[in-house]
């Protein structure tokens, strides 16, 4: 098998950043989340699980060409992206090991990247 | 009798903790299982679609194992230390890495496991950031 190609990592790229999207609803879903397991059931939760399991479809779309030790760590990336809807939307607190632990998952990416080529 | 009405106070603080890490650890497993399964669906897949996607054993298989690992991974998160449990998580690249080479015979050069490596640190420092 020659390398990875760019078409494969981006779509797996684009699949995290949906991913990242599923989490901020199910994030302000589980907020919601108080009394009886039907009340689980909000829209969205709901949407939180739609956007996961259409993040998952380019996910799949996205390893079919290339090596999965190549395109598995760059799923990573949807920390980065979380990191920064988690700043936007729920004003949590950027920290110095957040930014630190953004910068290696990034820089880690690049390495992979290059070592896929 | 006082060191004897402290010691179930310990003792019942540890194992929650402890069952976190144990659970999270199944889950990183569970995880990278779901990827190898994905990846062989994703291989065998002639012609991309929904269809192709829904009807394949192993990409629902896969899909069903990664949901799994999902759920168990929010229900350990919740209440568990995640300066503690996300360098754990941080196995699953590991461990796909290491079946990716081993299955797929995926090629191992040091550039991409340097990668790996940084990534899995920076996950981890992503974690004590993250701490409550």
């Amino acid at each position: 098998m020659n390398g990875t190609p760019l078409s494969s990592m981006a779509l797996v790229l684009f699949g995290s950043i949906i991913g990242s999207f599923g989490a901020v609803f199910l994030k302000s879903g589980s907020a919601k989340l108080k009394f009886g397991f039907w009340r689980i059931l909000n829209v969205q939760l709901a949407f939180g699980v739609a956007l996961f399991l259409l993040s998952s479809v380019f996910f799949i779309l996205g390893i079919r060409q290339g090596e999965l030790s190549v395109l598995y760590p760059m799923v990573s990336l949807g920390y980065v992206w979380t990191l920064f809807w988690s700043r936007l939307f729920f004003k949590e607190a950027f920290t110095p090991q957040k930014f630190i632990g953004l910068g290696l998952i990034l820089l880690g990416v690049f390495f992979v990247g290059l070592g896929g080529k | 009798m006082s060191s004897a009405a402290a010691n179930p106070v310990t003792a019942t603080d540890a194992p929650p903790r402890r069952k976190g890490a144990g659970l999270v650890f199944c889950c990183t497993v569970l995880g990278a299982a779901a990827q190898i399964l994905l990846k062989t669906g994703a291989n065998q897949m002639a012609h991309p679609s929904l269809w192709a996607i829904v009807t394949s054993i192993p990409l629902l298989a896969g899909l069903s194992l990664y949901g799994i690992s999902t759920l168990l991974l929010v229900l350990a998160l919740r209440d568990g230390e995640l300066s503690l449990l996300y360098p754990v998580i941080a196995l699953t690249y590991v461990w796909v890495t290491v079946l990716s080479l081993i299955i797929f015979h995926d090629r191992a050069n040091p550039i991409k496991l340097l990668g790996i490596t940084t990534i899995v640190i920076g996950v981890a420092v992503l974690g004590r950031g993250s701490r409550r």
